[in-house]
């Protein structure tokens, strides 16, 4: 078990080596696990306080010259500076990554005004930017590295809590920005999910194989771009989706797949996800349990949909 | 390239006639910002700014950043009189696939550094520059033109904390104090009260001068040159509209284009015979 903040820190220190990477913080770093970067390179960490709205046009003004800035703090808080990301970094295209950590209603107790439900689907409607959430922590350090050779904004949304490790033994060259990752492969239904709703995914597809439903898995860790190619082989193959997001249904991983799914067939598709409302204080396992996110709602969405076909 | 006084005057009044004319063409705009702030382009560029027209992207060039975006008549003109563009693109101003989109855009029009456009945004993009310049160790310089009713947004405050937080003597900012916003004189719209009495709160040296005098506007760019403990500000008091009678202290020519009897009134006060 670990969180994918901690993916998300260990890269910007294996990023290190790269002179041009820059760490932006409001007053979060502990939290985003950037520290470890500022703690080793303090004089390539730039402090904005509690300011986020100033932390993406910073990083913005050092994009335009010439550095790779990776700017974060928590993924509700990134919602502020969102005009800032619109029209200061998606518009002129400048390489600014944003990472907005404890993202989902899995963040916990602090309650629904930490639970950024709605930062995919806000994202993703940016021209320019690259919309992440990567469901561990081998994963995000993967892409999070990635992105430094990206020439183009990102949003990538990481997690508090911990969840399973899903990559431990796999080349790096598997995990690639806009290629979702097929983790299992069944043909009665596909299960695409993304972030901590990937590891609940494969325990519902576990519980489907014992009632004899074979379910392909899907981690569809880029929201966009969309690995539409993916979508529309598991679509063929077997005839019915789920999609699985820590997220409100309207906007993120689900509506993103509707709306293409909507363009090329008529494939059932069901959406498990935060259903148009907000969270509240309560562990990450009663939280996916009070949201109808875990891994039996899982099941129960996919017996809707086979019985859709 | 350093130019008289009576050659930086010279260069405004230009100024002024391609902004009238950019304005009156598209019969929309921003007269008077583009206005009362051109005395001080002028005499940024004139006397201050290290930049090649010929080479606009040049890596070592100080950054100016518009963040008054909507004022974007008087740079552009600046900028043709510069050389970084040419008279004949003033004419795409607010016209579909023009360099002189409606408010400046670093995407369109070479010499532009920032696109700017929403107010509130300028001053962190040029922190974000003048921290690059010196984490590059570079000597140069991050200029930020700032309207007075912009500073009503509160992220100008956010990065105006964490400029002098990072004590950063390579920011200059120049404040277009020219009493009128969108809707009418900022007095009636939000009250700033002590505004030069503000900037020094948050740690920042602070010089005013009278924006269309240009002895005081030179004097002011030398302030800005010369200022480099920490970040500066030129607050210059300046007249919205200057230049054009019936614009001068108008809140209606915030954002209107003249008729056709105005805009052969305004030339002729330019010194334009037609």
């Amino acid at each position: 078990m670990a969180a994918t903040r901690d993916g998300y820190g260990q890269a910007l220190l294996e990023l290190a080596d790269n002179e041009k990477v820059v760490v932006l913080e409001a007053d979060l770093g502990k939290s985003t696990k950037s520290l470890h970067f500022r703690k080793a390179y303090p004089e390539r960490t730039v402090s904005c306080g509690i300011g986020e709205q100033n932390m993406l046009l910073v990083a913005a003004g050092m994009a335009s010259s010439g550095y790779i800035p990776f700017a974060s703090t928590f993924a509700i808080f990134t919602e502020r500076a969102f005009e800032q990301m619109r029209n200061g970094v998606a518009r002129p295209n400048l390489a600014v990554h944003l990472c907005g950590s404890h993202g989902g209603t899995h963040t916990g107790t602090d309650g629904s005004s930490a639970q950024s439900i709605e930062d995919l689907a806000i994202y993703r409607t940016l021209p320019n930017v690259t919309v992440m959430h990567p469901s561990d922590e081998v994963s995000t350090r993967i892409l999070t590295k990635r992105l430094a050779s990206s020439s183009n904004p990102s949003y990538m949304r990481t997690a508090r809590n911990k969840t399973p490790v899903l990559y431990d033994d796999v080349s790096e060259d598997t995990i690639q920005i806009g290629k979702g990752i097929e983790l299992k492969s069944g043909s009665d239904v596909a299960i695409i999910a993304c972030g901590v709703l990937v590891s609940e995914a494969l325990k519902a597809a576990d519980m489907l194989a014992n009632e004899g439903i074979q379910a392909t898995v899907v981690d569809m860790h880029t929201i966009k771009p969309l690995d539409t190619t993916l979508i529309d082989n598991v679509a063929e193959r077997c005839g019915c989706i789920v999609t699985a997001e820590d997220h409100s249904i309207i906007g993120g991983l689900g509506g993103a797949v509707a709306e293409h799914l909507s363009m090329t067939s008529s494939t059932p598709l069901e959406r498990v996800g935060v259903k148009d409302r907000f969270g509240e204080s309560g562990q990450s396992d009663e939280m996916l349990e009070l949201m109808e996110l875990s891994a039996p709602h899982i099941r129960n969405a996919v017996h809707r949909a086979i019985n859709r076909k | 390239m350093q130019h008289s006084i009576e050659e930086l005057e010279e260069l405004a009044r230009k100024c002024r006639i391609e902004i009238v004319k950019m304005v009156y063409r598209a019969q929309a705009g921003h007269p008077g910002g583009s206005l009362s702030e051109i005395d001080l382009l002028a005499g940024l560029y004139g006397t201050t700014m290290r930049v090649r027209s010929d080479d606009p992207d040049w890596e070592d060039r100080d950054r100016f950043i518009l963040s008054k975006g909507h004022a974007s008549p008087g740079m552009y003109a600046l900028l043709a009189e510069r050389g970084f563009i040419s008279h004949d693109d003033l004419t795409s101003y607010r016209v579909l696939g023009g360099v002189c989109q409606g408010h400046v855009d670093m995407k369109w029009c070479p010499g532009v550094d920032f696109s700017a456009g929403s107010l509130g945004m300028g001053l962190s993009f040029g922190m974000g520059c003048a921290v690059a310049a010196k984490l590059d160790g570079s000597e140069r310089r991050a200029f930020v033109m700032l309207g007075d009713g912009e500073i009503q947004e509160g992220s100008v405050w956010e990065a105006a904390m964490a400029a002098a937080h990072h004590e950063l003597g390579n920011l200059k900012v120049i404040l277009d104090r020219n009493r009128i916003q969108n809707d009418d004189f900022c007095e009636s719209q939000m009250r700033m009260f002590d505004i030069p009495a503000k900037w020094k709160a948050f740690g920042w040296n602070v010089k005013e001068i009278d924006g269309h005098n240009m002895n005081e506007v030179v004097e002011g760019m030398q302030f800005l040159s010369e200022t480099n403990d920490g970040p500066s500000i030129l607050i210059a008091h300046t007249v919205k509209g200057k230049g054009v009678s019936f614009m001068e202290d108008n809140p209606a020519f915030h954002g209107a284009a003249p008729n056709d009897e105005q805009y052969a009134l305004a030339l002729s006060e330019l010194g334009v015979t037609v």
